[in-house]
């Protein structure tokens, strides 16, 4: 393995990236991932892969499906705004079967909002985004070093389910300089060619790769394989981490950015004396629904944490099914709690409880 | 008899490889199956069929990846020079083609042509203006023509409200990145012949890695323009091209 590099989090994905093999990437200046799409402009030419700057995020994802159906590695990185505008071709690419890699380096929204880390992209990330009856495979790191080790197996997860996959960031791990290691180049290779890519109908009949049938009892069958596939994902890929959880009588639910500044709380909460934990989900779709159900039956009440005004925290709710009661704290628009601002809070809640 | 004989063997050319056994399911009039047919012949006689791939759009030709019997994929809706841009950028031995309306590429996917020409993306656009909408059922295009009555200009189309009729290839010649560029009908047999040549040439500036190739054609739409085929055919000729002037505009191929 190799030593530990100081990086930025947008360039720590972007290194990652390319040693897992991905040697295409389509992008368009959008703060503040900006420097992965720079990154990606000056590293790839070097090593024999493609950068392009197109004109939209419209024409960035529809690249992408191009290079997918060739059978490519293929990645982009955007922000909020050009994230919205990627899901129409999201929507074409998951019917259509194409892997390929996202990065949305969140920041406030709606609307234009602003360049600061925020989270309000949950729902569009994780149900849906675009039109139809598909899922995205969402990862969201919290260090610098997942970005790079779900930026790696990325890939991977694409390929294995012939589905988008989203790393779902905000600009804080965008922005933030961690060390991190990095992974093994993947030698490209020796990359498997899929057997179903449009590669010249060459002794054989050819190929077509559509999101289309105009008969609906097809499409329904076309929808339904993708949910079957789904239903592997959900049983195979669920991740997310336990903090301090073996005692809690309390527990945090967050990820990314707040669920890292939440671990600072919870360090604090226990020297206050309140055995308060945190689950982290690291995977948002699919989300682990279980892990969280479970520890409903063992905690005072849950408390969701999020750089919005509640998202996640509907999906806690529909894991805990009321075995406990599901609080909420947030802050939107870019701004960051701050790990008293979150203790205050929590020491609120567990005064009412005891009392 | 021997005459008889000479002359099937001349007219009745037999179905090029690059076609599928697939009837076209297109109106009676139309012109995609022409189009469809010169396409595939160039593509047999330039003998790339085995590395073509077709990015077929949304609208009439939505179905044109079953009767091509190359690979093919259906972009979203005006999507298909980005989608061909990806596919060519990463594999620039393949000979990749879109095949779009007036509709997919004069107005949902304005962006996406220019930009790819414009880069001179080593692509081949055949792209059909028949002034409508066919597929939604014959709505006014950005290329209807002044006056011209659909369904959503019933009163006829009326430039202080929906502009001008557009011309795309008099915008694409002055850019740099494209290599063929020209307008031509279907609408007699000789015309028919200076398409094929177009479209030749379209492919060979992809081939000859000169840069984009474009031939704009005019094509007639019976149903929506509520003709019938014959009237339709004489409409492209005696008043369609009249505002859209056929020609060579640019010709890098030689």
């Amino acid at each position: 393995m190799s030593e530990k590099l100081m990086v930025k989090g947008t360039e720590a994905i972007g290194e990652s990236a390319i040693r897992a093999g991905c040697r295409h990437y389509f992008g368009y200046p959008i703060t503040p991932q900006s420097e992965l799409t720079e990154y990606m402009a000056r590293r790839l030419p070097k090593i024999g892969g493609v950068f392009l700057q197109a004109e939209s995020e419209v024409a960035v994802v529809n690249m992408l499906y191009g290079v997918s159906c060739v059978g490519k590695r293929v990645m982009t990185s955007t922000s909020s705004p050009g994230f919205s505008l990627m899901q129409e071709g999201i929507s074409y690419m998951a019917c259509a079967e194409l892997p390929a890699v996202f990065v949305n380096v969140m920041r406030g929204g709606p609307g234009l909002g602003d360049i600061q880390p925020a989270q309000g992209d949950y729902f569009q990330a994780t149900k849906g985004g675009g039109h139809g009856d598909y899922r995205m495979i969402v990862l969201a790191p919290s260090t610098l070093q997942e970005a790079v080790d779900l930026t790696y197996i990325s890939f991977d997860i694409a390929e294995k389910y012939r589905n988008p996959v989203l790393i779902l960031a905000d600009g804080m791990i965008g922005q933030m300089m961690e060390p991190v290691e990095f992974p093994e180049f993947v030698d490209v290779e020796k990359l498997k060619e899929p057997d179903w890519i449009l590669n010249g109908a060459d002794g054989r009949d050819p190929r077509r790769i559509t999101s289309f049938d105009i008969d609906p009892h097809n499409l329904e069958k076309i929808i339904l394989h993708l949910m079957e596939k789904y239903r592997k994902a959900e049983e195979n890929e669920k991740r997310w981490e336990d903090f301090m959880v073996d005692d809690a009588e309390y527990l945090f639910v967050a990820y990314g950015t707040m669920a890292r500044i939440l671990k600072t709380v919870v360090k604090l909460a226990r020297k206050e004396g309140i055995k308060v934990g945190l689950i982290r989900p690291i995977t948002l779709w699919p989300f682990p629904y279980e892990r969280i159900e479970e520890m409903a039956e063992r905690v005072g009440f849950i408390l969701a944490v999020e750089m919005s005004t509640g998202q996640m925290v509907e999906d806690v709710r529909l894991a805990v099914k009321g075995k406990t009661e599901v609080l909420f704290y947030g802050r939107p628009g870019g701004v960051i709690p701050s790990p008293f601002e979150v203790l205050e809070v929590l020491k609120k809640y567990v005064k009412k409880v005891r009392v | 008899m021997k005459n008889a004989e000479k002359l099937k063997t001349v007219v009745f050319l037999k179905r090029p490889e690059s076609l599928t056994d697939k009837e076209f399911t297109y109106c009676p009039g139309c012109h995609h199956g022409i189009v469809h047919r010169l396409v595939a012949e160039v593509i047999d006689e330039l003998k790339i069929r085995e590395r073509t791939i077709l990015v077929a759009p949304v609208g009439c030709s939505v179905f044109a990846y079953e009767f091509f019997n190359v690979d093919g994929t259906v972009a979203p809706h005006g999507r298909a020079p980005a989608v061909a841009t990806g596919m060519k950028r990463a594999r620039p031995d393949l000979v990749v083609f879109t095949y779009q309306g007036d509709g997919d590429l004069a107005a949902i996917g304005t962006s996406e042509i220019i930009h790819a020409a414009n880069r001179g993306e080593r692509i081949t656009v055949i792209f059909i203006n028949n002034a409508v909408y066919g597929m939604t059922g014959g709505q006014m295009a950005p290329t209807t023509l002044i006056g011209m009555k659909t369904t959503t200009s019933p009163y006829g189309r009326d430039e202080k409200r929906d502009g001008y009729p557009i011309h795309i290839p008099e915008m694409l010649k002055e850019f740099k990145g494209v290599a063929f560029l020209a307008r031509t009908t279907v609408s007699d047999p000789v015309e028919v012949i200076r398409t094929k040549n177009a479209i030749k040439k379209a492919f060979l500036a992809q081939i000859n890695d000169l840069g984009l190739g474009l031939v704009e054609v005019l094509s007639a739409c019976p149903t929506g323009w509520g003709m019938d085929p014959v009237e339709a055919t004489r409409w492209v000729k005696e008043v369609f091209s009249k505002e859209y002037k056929t020609g060579v505009f640019v010709d890098k191929v030689k």
